[in-house]
């Protein structure tokens, strides 16, 4: 295999070094794809949809319809994993371990019986380490900033680098450290598997919704102009608004998904226990 | 060509050369590793190299991030497109590098049900596990 | 709001899918009514259109108000409408065929399934439907990603076959993003028609030859064209019977149709057929593809795989029909694209049924089926007629076509490999109604044993599947009108 692998592999690079001797140069300033489609972009970007990062303006309205896809394709990614791994609940895990916070004994219940929740006694995970006041500490702090600015990156998406996926992961990633830290549990405490699994859907139906609301108002699809009657500014503010909207929908999508993703695969579907 | 002229343009073009080999990198590792962990690592690799390749072409000499420099109070000064970088690849990688981790999230569940089935993620030993049914 | 078709076909199903899931966590039991209704628009609306693109020619829809190429723009001409009522018909028929089998499988993931589902509809529709290289690419996504998901949930071996599919599915997709890239560096624009349109004077270029080929393998890769088909037979065998008859009539009759639109549409006939000098090296592999289907499928004694390589083989009627490069074989291979996504859905419907009963696909399984499920294997009986090219059904007529195209282009090879296959499909066939026809040996002892009850299938899974086998008919009967009115447009003029 490794042969078949080493002669295809050589085959396909020298094709490609062999194509590679038409191509432009490196930062070529008049290259085709420098000087056909992307100045129109630049040039009419603040003009069109009063927004000065033409990235997004980009990304959210003139070539909208392939992001609402790409917010699909996480969702998608999401569900894949979750209808794959996910054990339904009726199951009880077999052992649970449990911890006698005083003195420090371990006892280990077999045959999915449990512990009701007490002081005395704390649930811990196969892999327990004892609990380290720095990191908890520090984490619990650092989280409510994390999320600030996710939402500060989501809406500044119009004139600084950012947006809606950028922020979307950053407020992912706030819940995620919350699941590293402490542990998988109180995570889901804090965001129930049934409330990541609806937000994520509406998410992406926030944005097709915004798409159809235009096309219910007259003119084709993700036409954010449609707006302005609805919001009542003018059509080049209505794109600003639309691109907005969209962007949130895109964050709540983001944010959900990667936090599905986790705790599918962390807990490997059982949703007892996590990394 | 001569060798005085085609030292200039390997040169000028050498984001090519460097892509090609990422690419084939991951292709190799894709086709030829026996463990499936390693076949994703390599697939990353070869995406990754798709990306690189797309975001050179948008490269332009002299010019800045695509965000306009004055910023929302300069709706009506001339933007000039020689003066920042082109998009329009941009946006393109970024949807392609949200599909690349959408696929590697969805191999990632599938190499977990796999072990879970077989224990062990070599693909030899699975296809062993497998004809001795 | 008839102008609005060519969105709606999109906008539709993904709007259900989102109600659908959202049903799966509050009520389950609203899920199929609202797939069933998605799926009745989609076919409404894809019949809409194509009657419209009959009546008025081409339909463009501009995306977000933007004409192309700033904005992506949907480009519905006679090809797209034709293959966009097949990918409609066959999802609605097989959803409601396949609602007991989802039931007995997998009652409790019911509503993810049903998501993943019409988001694979709604992937295949955006490909078939889009206008612009890139969207093409991050539609193949959404049908890919869906399709793994919905192919992983089948027996103990559906992962390991999904990951390798995954593995191959992964790369034929870069390799077309590649190929997308290539242009756009040559041309600046990302819009199908614009790029035709930038082309011709770059023929000579050497980036231009390696973009058609770099999307060429990528697509070849997704739609199993030897030799690149391994990872089919095991990830269609080993998934359950409502994904795999889902996937395997659409998803690589679609990925035809693209390399049929970046041979038409995108590299014109001239740059494909007269520029390159490949017509002849592609139709060989064609003929390989054709030959190693039929014989790799008389090896089996598993209904469902042998019906897998029979898939490969239909792939390489459609390749080397295309690359013909006459008028004959490209109508064959458009209305091959058409019947063999009916055909498929036919048999596959069919083992459904079986594996619903009889709970297994092996030949041992299949005896005295024809005294216990006479309707299931009445309609088995038309769609083999039709794979082998029998008239009136529909197989008959593009085979008909491919032969004849093959016959102008003189290439005997790919005509003897024609008839190869439909001598080894009739061997193949028969010998499964001879295994369902006689009933399981048991032992008398001189008792007078009363036979089997008839014991079919239940009526929403025998209804959809007597339709197909009727249209199976219906469609080899207007055969001609369809290629006039249709196919005979949809083929640009320069192509004799």
């Amino acid at each position: 295999m490794k042969i078949i692998g080493l002669i295809i592999t050589i085959v396909t690079g020298a094709f490609l070094v062999y194509a590679a001797a038409d191509f432009p140069a490196w930062a070529d300033p008049n290259s085709p794809a420098s000087t056909y489609l992307s100045p129109y972009f630049i040039e009419n970007s603040m003009k069109d949809t009063s927004v000065p990062n033409f990235v997004t303006s980009l990304l959210a309205d003139y070539r909208g319809f392939d992001t609402m896809f790409e917010t699909t394709v996480i969702f998608t990614a999401g569900l894949v994993c979750f209808i794959l791994l996910r054990i339904s609940g009726r199951k009880e895990p077999e052992t649970s371990h449990y911890r006698h916070v005083l003195t420090g004994v371990t006892v280990t219940l077999k045959e999915g019986r449990k512990i009701p929740a007490s002081e005395d006694f704390e649930r811990i995970d196969d892999l327990w380490t004892p609990p380290d006041l720095i990191i908890k500490t520090g984490c619990r702090l650092m989280i409510p900033f994390i999320q600030l600015f996710g939402l500060y990156v989501i809406a500044h998406g119009h004139s600084s680098p950012g947006g809606g996926f950028q922020g979307g992961v950053i407020l992912g990633a706030s819940i995620i450290l919350l699941a590293i830290s402490h542990d998988l549990r109180t995570a889901l405490e804090r965001m129930r598997e049934k409330v990541v699994a609806i937000l994520c859907p509406v998410g992406v139906a926030i944005y097709a919704g915004t798409g159809t609301l235009c096309l219910l108002l007259g003119v084709n699809f993700l036409d954010y102009s449609a707006l302005a009657s609805v919001l009542h500014v003018d059509p080049i503010a209505a794109r600003s608004h639309g691109i907005f909207m969209v962007e949130i929908g895109v964050g709540i999508a983001v944010m959900t998904t990667m936090i599905w993703i986790y705790n599918n695969i962390s807990s490997a579907g059982k949703y007892n226990q996590g990394l | 060509m001569n060798m005085a002229e085609l030292i200039p343009a390997l040169i000028a073009k050498y984001n090519y050369w460097i892509y090609i080999t990422l690419m084939m990198i991951g292709l190799y590792a894709m086709i030829a590793k026996n463990n499936l962990v390693k076949k994703i690592v390599g697939m990353n690799i070869f995406q990754t190299a798709i990306i690189l390749y797309y975001v050179s072409i948008g490269v332009k000499k002299g010019a800045t991030i695509p965000i306009s420099a004055g910023g929302h109070g300069a709706a009506h000064e001339a933007v000039h497109a020689a003066d920042y970088l082109n998009p329009l690849p941009h946006v393109l990688m970024l949807t392609a590098i949200v599909v690349g981790v959408a696929t590697l999230g969805v191999a990632l569940a599938l190499c977990l049900r796999i072990y879970n089935r077989y224990n062990t993620l070599e693909e030899d030993e699975i296809l062993a596990q497998i004809r001795k049914k | 709001m008839s102008q609005q078709y060519p969105a709606l076909l999109v906008i539709v199903p993904l709007l259900s899918a989102f109600a659908i899931s959202i049903a799966g966590w509050v009520n389950k039991r609203l899920c199929f009514p609202i797939i069933v209704t998605a799926l009745s628009v989609v076919v409404y609306a894809s019949i809409g259109l194509l009657l419209t693109v009959l009546e008025k020619g081409v339909v463009i829809y501009h995306l977000g108000g933007w004409p192309p190429p700033v904005g992506i723009a949907y480009y519905v001409d006679h090809l797209n409408g034709l293959v966009l009522v097949v990918v409609a018909s066959v999802a609605l028929l097989n959803v409601i065929a396949a609602k007991k089998s989802i039931e007995q499988e997998f009652p409790d993931k019911a509503g993810p399934f049903y998501t993943l589902y019409i988001l694979m509809v709604t992937g295949l529709l955006g490909i078939v439907v889009t206008g612009d290289a890139f969207n093409l690419y991050v539609l193949l996504e959404i049908a890919a990603l869906t399709g793994y998901g919905l192919l992983a949930m089948g027996e103990e071996r559906a992962p390991l076959s999904t990951l390798n599919y995954l593995y191959m599915g992964t790369i034929g997709a870069c390799f077309y993003l590649l190929g997308v890239g290539y242009l756009y560096i040559v041309t600046g624009s990302l819009n199908m028609v614009d790029i035709a349109r930038l082309l011709p004077p770059l023929y000579q270029s050497r980036a231009v030859l390696a973009a058609f080929i770099i999307c060429m393998v990528g697509v070849w890769l997704k739609m199993a064209f030897f030799p690149l088909h391994a990872w089919l037979p095991n990830a269609y065998t080993h998934a359950t019977s409502a994904a795999s008859s889902l996937i395997a009539p659409l998803v690589t009759k679609v990925m035809v149709y693209v390399m049929i639109r970046l041979i038409l549409t995108i590299f014109t006939p001239e740059f494909v057929f007269a520029t390159l000098a490949l017509k002849n090296v592609v139709v060989w592999l064609a003929v390989i593809a054709i030959v190693m289907g039929a014989i790799l499928a008389l090896a089996e004694r598993n209904l469902k795989r042998m019906l897998t390589f029979i898939i490969v083989a239909e792939v390489g009627y459609m390749v080397g029909g295309a690359w013909l490069g006459n008028r004959a074989g490209m109508t064959g291979a458009i209305l091959h694209i058409a019947n063999d996504a009916l055909m498929t859905l036919c048999v596959f419907l069919v083992v459904g049924n079986i594996v619903y009963k009889v709970k297994g696909y092996a030949f041992e399984n299949l005896q005295g089926l024809f005294r216990k499920m006479p309707f299931t294997m009445g309609a088995f009986v038309v769609g083999a007629m039709s794979i082998i090219g029998v008239p009136p059904t529909c197989g008959f007529f593009s085979k008909w076509y491919l032969i004849l195209g093959a016959l102008q282009a003189g290439h005997y090879g790919f005509m003897a490999a024609l008839i190869f296959s439909s001598l080894v499909s009739v061997v193949l066939f028969f010998r499964i109604f001879e295994i369902c026809y006689y009933e399981p040996f048991s032992d008398h002892h001189g008792h007078d044993h009363p036979p089997e009850p008839m014991d079919e299938a239940p009526l929403t899974m025998v209804v959809p599947l007597l339709i197909v086998a009727v249209i199976l008919i219906l469609v080899g009967l207007y055969t001609v009108d369809i290629v006039n009115h249709i196919i005979k447009f949809a083929i640009p003029e320069g192509l004799v």
